[in-house]
């Protein structure tokens, strides 16, 4: 695949190559999957997967070390009333808030994902941008969440879109990197899976649809054609990448609605939050609600969930 | 551990069916004259759901005669008090939606998820369009005071049983006509709920008339002299025949029958929809819809790329309980329509061509025949040219648009077509250049009442469905009546 990014004009040709997408198709698609009835053991099986892939956020201006503890106690111990729950797979915060979230999960198998590269606008010069980065692994991130430049995108400087990724790439180390789309300021669906393919030659470990900042984020159809596009990236070449769908997910219905996307699209080897994971906050308490349903046959209620 | 879905059946407690339904002839339900019954199982268990009466030659001259009745005040009605009656019937329809899905998919065998989403939203739209033709039909452009022809005489299939129902009954009464409507012989009980929905909305006696039976009600139907109108949808082998019968008559013939779709894929497809459309092109209802997409016309080129995708879809298809709501592809229709597509798959691979499909467990009793796909497949081969009406795909290719066309063409039958491709230009030269009642353009199976359906050559003539539809029912205004 080296030479698809050789230059600006070969990757242009490679990415207006790709299949169209249908508009209409896509969304019918996804709606029809989205009647699926997930009901009793399947349920149990898909709220218990749904927290276990939590990317448990927060992005807020007014983040403090003590709403990035309390958002960690959350993602050890989701629900306080019965430690068999799973924990979320990571918390998600501001490059400065990484050092405080890693003391916090220390010793757990909860990881601590930083956004970077100017987020959400990624509007800043590169040097900038790989500081930023730096500066979240140096303190400890083990997954980078990356937003591309949406207005070299926009403007068809696909090249610099590539370049710009793998530069982040190279100063992740070991982190993994999710990269982030803005897929609400893409536009069309033909848009999407371009930079998703650009996204994958450049090296992500995931492909994320949004910042959750802006109108339209994550929807059942830009993550269907988002996973449309990992599977026939390993087709293509072997390398699996993850696929990370977020901001606008917050109940048990939509988020089992993805998961039922992943089943029939690309299927169990992308069952697993190493490979798949929602980018949510209030998403866990509707899942914890819903699971003591399902274990004591009752409706609970809010103040039998923990805020953080 | 794999996300396995758990049995999610929808609640047959929704529908009450009786142990015996009779006749519904002039307002009331009555047995058959000379007291014969025949039975109407569920083709996905084989169980008996209803033991129902078969009507004789007598039983339809009494059917015609109340419709005869019937039709001189219908027919006088203004058309918008026949509309109140169509929309009252529109809304009973959309209130009693769950229970006639649930009851079409036992009878039936197709999957609930396709009654609720597919048919019985259809069934009312169609009833909900008519309903607002009928008092401006001065305006649908046949003339200034079109009249109604009388008595229609309908004979419906089996594979959209209350739905074929709907586009015949919804523009016959819109219009001013009465009619009397047989369904099929192994799909009886949506037609007969539906005759208790006219009594529900007060329809006046006679206007509808519901005669279960098996061939030989339908013969002495559209046989009957008192019939103005014959309206036939179902095989072409006894469309011709029912043409002979009315031939050297005055009653007037629409005729939806057979087809051998052609869904043609340009190498500028839209492949991952495209791959939809044909799963739903041929897989919908088990293939057996008369506009199927049933051959897959290929670009040479895309050939490997499509079909891996292809197979790759097929395998999620889920086969089995018709009631579960996770179901995609539910029983065939009966042991009969079962043969046949057997019979049929076979002469595929005795002629040569190959054969694919995926792994799938079939239930142990009922009707089932798993999603099947034939490559390889000449226009030489019999289950290139011959109407499956089941779940198999004959998987041809071609090189360039002129061939896509001219084998597209190249069938007995022109009912409908399928063209997939991100060109604009290209969709449109080609579409113009099919001979087909319908092509559709990167989608495939879409319904609407407002759009006319029907077919060329031995897919039969007329049109169903939007104004169009109404010209079947209609006699153009003229100085005297020179009909009865």
């Amino acid at each position: 695949m080296a030479d698809v990014t050789a230059s600006e004009g070969t990757l242009r040709r490679f990415l207006h190559g790709l299949p169209g997408v249908d508009p209409v198709g896509l969304e019918a698609r996804a709606a029809t999957l989205g009647t699926r009835s997930i009901k009793t053991t399947a349920k149990a099986y898909a709220i218990d997967l749904a927290i276990s892939m939590i990317d448990l956020t927060t992005l807020e201006g007014a983040d403090t070390p003590g709403k990035v503890r309390a958002l960690c106690g959350k993602a050890l111990n989701p629900d306080p009333t019965d430690r068999g729950t799973p924990r979320t797979a990571a918390v998600c915060v501001y490059p400065d808030m990484v050092a405080t979230a890693v003391e916090a999960v220390q010793g757990s198998d909860v990881k601590v994902a930083s956004v970077a590269t100017a987020f959400p606008a990624g509007r800043a010069a590169l040097p900038v941008k790989l500081a930023d980065t730096k500066d979240a692994v140096a303190a400890g991130a083990h997954e980078i969440d990356m937003v591309i430049d949406r207005g070299a995108f926009l403007s068809g400087r696909y090249l610099e879109v590539f370049e710009e990724i793998k530069a982040v790439k190279e100063v992740c180390g070991n982190a993994r990197l999710k990269v982030i789309f803005e897929t609400g300021e893409l536009s069309t669906y033909d848009n999407i899976r371009r930079a998703s393919w650009i996204g994958m030659l450049a090296g992500a470990d995931f492909i994320k649809t949004s910042t959750g900042k802006v109108a339209v984020n994550a929807t059942p159809a830009n993550t269907l054609l988002m996973l449309e596009a990992v599977r026939d990236f390993r087709e293509l070449t072997g390398v699996q990448v993850g696929v990370k769908p977020a901001g606008g997910i917050r109940t048990t219905k939509d988020a089992i609605k993805f998961l039922v996307l992943v089943n029939e699209t690309v299927g169990e080897d992308w069952l697993d939050n190493h490979w798949f994971r929602f980018g949510a906050s209030s998403l866990l308490n509707d899942l914890l609600m819903q699971r003591q349903k399902l274990s004591t046959g009752r409706y609970s209620g809010p103040d039998y969930v923990t805020v953080d | 551990m794999a996300f396995e879905y758990a049995p999610a059946p929808e609640s047959r407690s929704v529908v009450e069916i009786a142990s015996s339904y009779g006749l519904f002839i002039d307002g009331e339900f009555r047995e058959a004259s000379d007291g014969k019954v025949f039975k109407s199982v569920s083709p996905s268990s084989e169980e008996v759901l209803s033991e129902v009466a078969q009507a004789s030659a007598e039983d339809v001259d009494a059917a015609v005669k109340a419709a005869r009745k019937a039709f001189e005040k219908w027919s006088t009605l203004p058309g918008s008090e026949r509309a109140k009656y169509l929309f009252r019937i529109a809304r009973i329809i959309q209130e009693r939606s769950r229970e006639l899905a649930v009851l079409e998919t036992l009878d039936n065998g197709k999957p609930i998820r396709e009654t609720r989403d597919a048919d019985l939203p259809l069934v009312a739209a169609h009833f909900f369009y008519y309903a607002g033709w009928a008092d401006k039909l001065s305006y649908a452009g046949f003339g200034p005071n079109p009249r109604p022809l009388g008595v229609a005489g309908q004979v419906i299939p089996w594979n959209f049983p209350l739905l074929m129902l709907a586009w015949k009954i919804a523009p016959a009464l819109a219009a001013g006509n009465t009619v009397v409507l047989k369904p099929a012989e192994t799909t009886p009980l949506s037609a007969l709920f539906f005759a208790d929905i006219c009594r529900q909305a007060g329809l006046p006696k006679g206007v509808v008339n519901i005669l279960t039976g098996d061939g030989s009600t339908g013969a002495a139907l559209v046989a009957h002299e008192g019939i103005d109108k014959v309206a036939f949808t179902g095989s072409t082998a006894v469309g011709k025949q029912i043409a002979r019968t009315v031939a050297g008559t005055d009653k007037k013939l629409t005729l939806e029958l057979g087809g051998k779709g052609a869904n043609i894929v340009f190498d500028d497809a839209p492949i991952d929809q495209a791959v939809e459309g044909i799963v739903n092109g041929i897989f919908f209802n088990q293939g057996q819809v008369c506009c199927a997409g049933s051959r897959l016309l290929v670009q040479e080129s895309i050939q490997d790329e499509l079909l891996d995708a292809l197979k790759r879809r097929m395998s999620t298809l889920r086969v089995g309980d018709p009631l579960d709501k996770n179901t995609d592809i539910g029983a065939i229709n009966s042991a009969e329509q079962l043969a046949r597509i057997t019979a049929l798959a076979d002469s595929g691979e005795a002629e040569g061509a190959e054969r694919w499909a995926p792994a799938c467990e079939l239930p142990s009793h009922g009707y089932w025949f798993a999603p099947t796909l034939f490559t390889g497949v000449t226009q030489a081969h019999r289950i290139a040219r011959e109407e499956i009406f089941g779940p198999v795909l004959s998987v041809l290719t071609f090189r360039t648009p002129a061939e896509a066309v001219a084998k597209a063409n190249n069938s007995q039958y022109g009912l409908s077509a399928g063209i997939w491709t991100e060109k604009g230009s290209r969709m449109l030269a080609v579409a113009d250049k099919l001979r087909a009642g319908v092509v559709w353009a990167n989608t495939f199976n879409k319904f609407d009442p407002t759009s006319p359906f029907g077919g060329y050559k031995e897919s039969g003539f007329g049109r169903e469905g939007g104004r169009h539809g109404l010209e079947a029912y209609l006699a153009p205004s003229s100085p005297e009546g020179e009909r009865k």
